[in-house]
């Protein structure tokens, strides 16, 4: 069960795209708090602004006024570089489009976080061989991503995005590019992290059955937050 | 490690591309080594022209000449130590194509002030002693295929008639700047013909070679020299080896400048290409910066990934252009022969390449590197799918 406390906090959170000459608000006055060890599904419709919302809290866009503390740090106020410093220990991304790099290994594209960590290389090497075991590719650790499935490299995503056992996970549709065989894989994953390793797990998707796998869903709706009450939207 | 590997694989990502890119890079470090060398080459009399030696000629041109009886009062100024003197005969050796430098010198003296032509003691006694004996540069022997004892006859143009020697001797370069296509004679062989054919010609030569003491001295002694023939009906002017060299290679200053910028536009060309090349790498990768920086990668590990890339390119560019250079320069050298006879890739223009080719490198990367750093993650993502 997740705790109370929670790791991700939002405060009167405002985000505007300019468009042309004119300012469009994509996020209204949003407030959230994400427990920790909860697995969040945020839902809405295209344009909706949960991917913003999503980028700004994983440290990846910046919000225009409003805080979200993560962790108890106030991301809004960290500067790029430190944001990016944090990002890489404190956040796991999981992508639509997997995001590997092309020319790596699953093994490398694992490795890629680590590089930032100071660890030794044997240190590393453990980590990426556990994390490919989680998410049960240690067998295609040498394959790069053209030679492995749709599933097969969104698993690779998801270790790359444990290896550094970051504060909170965030999957920005994760089975939006998967069959559904791979997708019910990918979303087992994830619900196995939540459950076994209590990571919290913030994920956007307007998939009802990816989303039956998170605990809580929170609607958005032209950038305002509907307090839909968990399970009850799908 | 990690990050030099990826440098290659990124490199080799379009092998095709990689492959054409290098080809170019290649192609223009050995055109930019080329011209640089020709350069180099143009000016190579005056590089290894010795401190320590003067030329003194006719004061209103090189075409007036000076009477020998000059030899006795430049040998008595103080700081010279040897004098030779010479005139340039212009013969021509069976037809015009076959041009090569002719000069009719001061033979022991010559050889004295001239140590970078390597003679043997045998070859050196036999020249001296034979007055139709002539000593020929190596390279120029073995273009013609001349042995030593074979009757030379040249064609007078300056001096008419046919002129017979017979090779003595055959002289290689100290080192290998020292011009080995020179082909000189006797003085006196050449004064005492023009004394029966043409006596008004006889007893004048075309320039003096002297040897200086020290090379401190050489401005001092070219002073005392042109103040001894002040108001003469031959005045002298005198100037050192090396300044004398280059009145000769000004008067083509036009043609080495051309060249100069030349070389440079070569640089710009390669520039173009790596920059193009690193611009559509770097566009097509623009979401794989974005992972790199939504990872926590900074700004300075994608500016090294562009940088390094381009780097490497351009300096296995420049080592297979580098290689193939000395092929080019020596298929260079063999087609004329005679307009450079010293062609040789200096050291200095490899050093060149390299500096160059970091340059290229550096300059190339610029603008894909500031455009992938300043990107935001969230457009760059966008890029996907």
């Amino acid at each position: 069960m997740p705790n109370k406390a929670p790791i991700v906090d939002i405060k009167n959170l405002s985000k505007s795209y300019r468009r042309a000459d004119r300012l469009v608000p994509v996020l209204v006055d949003i407030t959230l708090d994400v427990a920790q060890g909860e697995f969040l599904a945020l839902m809405g419709p295209s344009g909706s602004g949960k991917s913003t919302l999503l980028n700004l809290i994983a440290g990846l866009d910046q919000a225009d006024q409003g805080t979200i503390y993560v962790g108890g740090i106030d991301i809004t106020a960290l500067s790029e570089g430190d944001l990016a410093a944090w990002r890489a220990t404190h956040v796991g991304f999981v992508f639509q489009f997997y995001n590997l790099i092309p020319v790596l290994t699953a093994f490398e594209n694992v490795e890629l976080p680590l590089l930032l960590t100071g660890l030794s290389r044997r240190e590393r090497r453990e980590h990426v061989e556990l994390a490919l075991r989680v998410v049960n590719l240690e067998d295609r650790m040498d394959h790069r991503p053209a030679q492995l499935s749709g599933g097969e490299q969104q698993r690779v995503a998801i270790a790359r995005a444990i290896v550094t056992d970051p504060t909170i996970l965030v999957a920005d549709e994760p089975t939006g590019d998967l069959d559904r065989v791979s997708a019910e894989e990918v979303l087992g994953l994830l619900e196995r992290l939540n459950q076994e390793s209590g990571k919290t797990i913030i994920m956007v998707t307007h998939d009802p059955r990816a989303a039956k796998k998170a605990r809580t869903i929170r609607n958005l709706e032209k950038g305002f937050l509907n307090h839909v009450p968990s399970q009850t939207a799908v | 490690m990690f990050l030099l590997k990826l440098l290659f694989k990124n490199a080799f990502r379009r092998r095709l591309r990689t492959a054409l890119t290098l080809l170019s890079i290649a192609v223009a470090v050995m055109a930019f080594g080329l011209l640089r060398t020709v350069v180099s080459a143009w000016y190579s009399g005056v590089e290894t022209s010795s401190a320590s030696r003067l030329i003194t000629r006719n004061a209103v041109s090189l075409i007036f000449p000076l009477p020998v009886a000059y030899k006795d009062r430049i040998r008595y100024i103080d700081g010279v130590n040897t004098v030779s003197y010479g005139n340039w005969f212009g013969g021509i050796y069976i037809d015009r194509k076959n041009f090569f430098p002719n000069f009719a010198v001061e033979p022991k003296s010559y050889l004295e002030l001239y140590p970078e032509y390597v003679l043997s003691a045998e070859q050196r006694e036999a020249f001296l002693r034979d007055r139709k004996g002539v000593v020929a540069g190596k390279k120029l022997v073995e273009r013609f295929r001349w042995k030593v004892g074979d009757l030379i006859t040249l064609q007078g143009t300056i001096f008419p008639g046919n002129w017979e020697f017979v090779l003595r001797g055959v002289y290689k370069g100290r080192d290998e700047n020292v011009d080995e296509t020179q082909f000189f004679f006797h003085w006196d062989y050449l004064n005492e013909t023009l004394k029966k054919t043409n006596p008004s010609r006889a007893d004048r030569v075309g320039f003096y070679m002297i040897g200086v003491d020290h090379p401190k001295n050489a401005a001092t002694v070219v002073q005392a020299i042109d103040r001894s023939f002040k108001n003469s009906l031959a005045e002298t002017l005198t100037e050192t080896e090396k300044a004398f060299q280059l009145s000769f290679v000004t008067m083509s200053e036009a043609i080495i400048v051309a060249i100069q910028v030349v070389s440079f536009v070569v640089i710009g060309i390669i520039v173009a290409v790596v920059a193009n090349t690193m611009s559509m790498a770097s566009r097509e990768r623009i979401w794989e910066y974005a992972v790199f920086k939504t990872l926590g990668f900074g700004s300075g590990y994608i500016t090294g990934l562009i940088l390094g890339e381009s780097l490497l390119i351009t300096l296995m560019g420049c080592g297979l252009g580098t290689i193939i250079t000395y092929p080019a320069a020596h298929l260079f050298k063999l087609m004329v022969p005679l307009y450079l006879p010293v062609f040789q890739v200096a050291e200095g223009t490899l050093i060149l390449n390299l500096l160059a080719s970091i340059g290229i490198g550096v300059v190339a990367a610029i603008a894909p590197a500031w455009r992938a750093v300043r990107i935001r993650i969230a457009h760059g993502l966008r890029r996907i799918g």
